[in-house]
């Protein structure tokens, strides 16, 4: 289990030589802005690596950090510090997108939990339709036949009234899947923050599955909307 | 800043407009660099002598030679003849040629000696803005134009931020804002969430080929039309009067937004007259096709930021084109202000309102207030950074709207056994296929170790800083060496090439800054003597005592007599004395003005209604030093 406040070595401060964590980016001691080393998105919070998360507590944290780290207050400091302070704030802009989305968030934390998730392994998908949820095979194979005779027609400049009525309703069949897969998502959420490590192995195996879900329904819906839109 | 407000620095002209004209001086053809003029100087020749006048270079900052084309199709200046492929182009300017980095360099130099004017020291670094939707390139030719004006540019500021920023300065605002920006040549529109004094960009959009210029060139193109159509006279290849053309069309433009129609006379080379009456609804019917692809832009950024048009609090108008009224319609509807009893923010100057918040920024850079320290600016890249991937498909690495400073570090490898370089290609914007994106640059990872093919692990850093360019660093983690990294950016100039650009020698910038100053002063000395001169012929000079003439003509006589010397202080402390000498004589004046214009009240009751001191400015003062 990953355990990422205690994996934190000390090192020593560049300014007053004190040890500090090495998720910190002030030297507690002097308070001067330290390189960023190690650690991951939700040390830079200081927070445990947890999926439910208070958000509006998350940007007041964001907001205070900013006001700390952010170029504008390092416009007169040394080229050293000015440079740690862009990397700095890099990583904290970098953490706290990726954590105040729910999606990107699982995905992070699933990743530093080794597996193999995330818009790199989308390509992948595409191209091997062999991923497709067993259970949508068929609708998704009636999908695609509508949607191109929907081009199709539209190419001709013809519209088909029952062709369009039946894609709309697919629209709004996969909007109430995906709301589903998200309503799911989040009681393994709470399964992977509160269980021991049998109970968390479980939720993260279910949780790689729910994003590709999600993924590919994402995907399809973009398509018919996109297409209904045209 | 003055105290806790920005303020606009008037030029010499007493205009706080600078508009982005550049010419070159007809009369110093021969010998050394000829004189550069700039500004509404510059915007004279415009008729007189078009070969050697440049307007709008914004729309070519950072621009390949086949985009410089499209663009010139626009406008009355040309490339020059030996442009080679690859190299950043050079427009041609009477004689001479130059880049666009280097002609904006010419009106930030003049902007910096406006600034300098009005301190009285030199000024050495600035706060820039630019297009919220500028790319890498468009930015880096800025900062290379900062440079070669002798600036240290600080930081770039979005526009629409930065009008954000002029208008929040009372920090007592909290909720979502958008700044619609419609200038000259781009359009910019943006979301913001103000909180506690944090500025967060939500999301941001728009076109950078997209403004009043294109409103110009329709009604130019419409005129010359008709003028062909009607007169048989093909103006377009007459320069001169295609620019008269021009002006009418733009002056047509500006009266429309206050009245309901406006005319065109114009005198044609063959002494016909083109005239045109164009009612305030068929311009609207006309530019409506322009006017309607900034609907897009504020879609997607609402779309981005996730919020519904009901949900902005305040909408703040930005740039001169948004005076016209079908603009301000547009806006109204696009975010139901009318329908929800709101209006649009215009109470500061469209066109000064950018400027003030770059100000304040640089306020806040500089720590130098309590009404700014609270103030924070959290911006966003406009575009999406990708690498190139097989298939010449794009691979996004930092997505569209992300804060900035932003981070990616991505891994490379080797396909070939030994190979010890490897080549990525940056590109920026939103398109599937890299060659539909705008390349940003070739990176050439050099120096890896030579070992079998997919061994190497090569650690690529992007980090896009708060100046919204890219950085990029690189290692070997296997070998733990640094990469080499060849950096060749698809537009834009060298770091060679920028020195080799700097207008002013920087060994003699202090002497310079020096001279300038005494000329400048002595300027002022002689327009303060000129006008008292003057002053004996108005009747105020009678109401004064003896005692104020002789005061008056002591310090006339002591400011003569130090004008020509090289004692700046003297002459800047006589120009003082004789400004304060005469300063009961200037209110004498105003009064005898007063008194005008309240006709029939006494003296007493016209001061109570002005209040104990009389504000207007003292007709005689000359430039504050401080």
């Amino acid at each position: 289990m990953l355990n990422v406040l205690d994996s934190a070595v000390p090192v020593a401060c560049w300014s007053c030589a004190h040890g500090h964590s090495t998720t910190t980016l002030f030297c507690p001691h002097c308070s001067k802005i330290q390189p960023p080393s190690g650690g991951t998105y939700f040390s830079v919070f200081g927070l445990k690596p947890l999926l439910n998360i208070d958000l509006p507590a998350l940007e007041a944290e964001f907001h205070r950090l900013s006001r700390q780290v952010h170029p504008d207050r390092f416009a007169r400091a040394s080229e050293q510090e000015k440079q740690w302070s862009l990397a700095d704030t890099a990583l904290l802009n970098d953490a706290y997108r990726t954590l105040k989305e729910p999606l990107r968030r699982t995905e992070y934390l699933l990743k530093l939990e080794g597996s193999e998730i995330g818009e790199e392994f989308a390509g992948k998908d595409k191209a091997n339709p062999s991923r497709v949820p067993a259970d949508l095979l068929e609708e998704v194979f009636e999908l695609n036949m509508q949607l191109d005779e929907m081009r199709a027609a539209r190419k001709m400049g013809e519209e088909d009234p029952a062709l369009h009525a039946s894609l709309t309703e697919a629209q709004g069949r996969f909007e109430s899947m995906l709301s589903k897969v998200d309503e799911d998502l989040r009681k393994e959420w709470t399964a992977w923050d509160e269980g021991d490590e049998a109970v968390r192995q479980t939720a993260q195996n279910k949780m790689v599955g729910m994003l590709d879900r999600r993924r590919y329904l994402s995907n399809l819906l973009r398509d018919v909307t996109e297409t209904l839109g045209a | 800043m003055e105290g806790d407000s920005p303020v606009v620095i008037p030029g010499a002209d007493g205009s706080n407009l600078v508009p982005s004209v550049v010419a070159l001086d007809p009369m110093s053809a021969e010998g050394g660099r000829p004189t550069v003029t700039v500004g509404n100087t510059a915007r004279k020749s415009l008729i007189e002598t078009p070969e050697r006048v440049i307007y709008s270079v914004k729309r070519l900052m950072g621009r390949g030679l086949s985009e410089i084309q499209d663009e010139l199709k626009y406008f009355p200046f040309r490339l020059a003849d030996d442009v080679q492929a690859g190299e950043v182009p050079r427009i041609q300017l009477g004689e001479m040629k130059f880049t666009p980095p280097e002609i904006s360099a010419y009106i930030l130099r003049q902007l910096k000696r406006n600034a300098e004017r009005f301190f009285g020291s030199p000024v050495t670094q600035a706060v820039i803005t630019v297009p919220a939707y500028f790319n890498d390139a468009q930015r880096q030719a800025t900062k290379d134009a900062g440079r070669m004006a002798g600036l240290e540019v600080l930081r770039l500021v979005n526009e629409p931020t930065a009008a954000a920023l002029a208008y929040g300065l009372d920090g007592a605002k909290e909720g979502t804002i958008a700044v619609y920006d419609l200038g000259g040549g781009t359009f910019d529109i943006s979301i913001l969430k103000l909180r506690d004094g944090i500025f967060e960009v939500q999301s941001t959009n728009g076109d950078t080929h997209l403004g009043g210029d294109d409103i110009d060139n329709l009604l130019l193109a419409v005129a010359l039309d008709e003028i062909s159509a009607e007169h048989g006279i093909e103006l377009r290849s007459h320069p001169d009067a295609v620019q008269a053309v021009r002006k009418a069309a733009i002056d047509a433009k500006i009266r429309l937004s206050t009245e309901p129609s406006a005319s065109f006379d114009i005198e044609l080379p063959n002494g016909d007259r083109y005239q045109r009456v164009i009612p305030r609804d068929v311009f609207e019917v006309m530019i409506e096709p322009i006017l309607e692809r900034t609907v897009g832009p504020c879609k997607q950024a609402l779309a981005d930021a996730g919020i519904t048009p009901e949900s902005i609090d305040e909408v703040v108008l930005v740039g001169g084109s948004t005076r016209i009224p079908a603009v301000r319609e547009l806006v109204d509807n696009l975010f139901y202000l009318s329908a929800r009893g709101k209006k649009p923010h215009i109470e500061l100057n469209p066109d000064e309102v950018v400027a003030l918040g770059a100000a304040v920024q640089a306020d806040i850079l500089a720590g130098a207030s309590k009404t700014t320290e609270e103030i924070l600016l959290l911006d966003v890249t406009p575009l999406s950074l990708g690498i190139e991937a097989l298939g010449g498909t794009v691979a996004r690495i930092i997505h569209r709207n992300s804060t900035i400073p932003a981070s990616a570090t991505e891994h490379f490898t080797t396909g070939v056994d030994g190979q010890t370089n490897v080549a990525i290609h940056v590109v920026q914007g939103e398109r599937e296929l890299a060659a539909d994106c705008r390349s940003l640059a070739r990176f050439d990872l050099k120096g890896i170790p030579p070992m079998s093919a997919g061994l190497p692990r090569i650690e690529v850093r992007f980090l896009i800083d708060a100046d919204g360019i890219l950085q990029v660093t690189a290692r070997e983690q296997r070998s733990g060496n640094a990469a080499q990294i060849e950096v060749k950016a698809t537009y834009g100039l060298t770091d060679e090439q920028v020195e080799g650009m700097i207008l002013d020698s920087f060994d003699h910038a202090e002497e310079d800054f020096a001279k300038r100053m005494l000329i400048e002063t002595r300027l002022e000395a002689e327009n303060l003597l000129a006008q008292v001169d003057r002053a004996p012929t108005h009747p105020a000079w009678q109401e004064l005592s003896h005692e104020e003439r002789a005061e008056i003509h002591a310090a006339r006589t002591q400011l003569a007599d130090v004008k020509t010397g090289d004692d700046l202080n003297a002459i800047r402390n006589a120009t003082t004395g004789l400004d304060k000498a005469t300063h009961r004589f200037a209110e004498l004046m105003m009064d005898a003005a007063v008194t005008t214009a309240i006709r029939g009240k006494t003296m007493g009751v016209a001061n109570d209604e002005l209040g104990e001191e009389v504000t207007a400015p003292h007709p005689m003062a000359a430039a504050e030093f401080k």
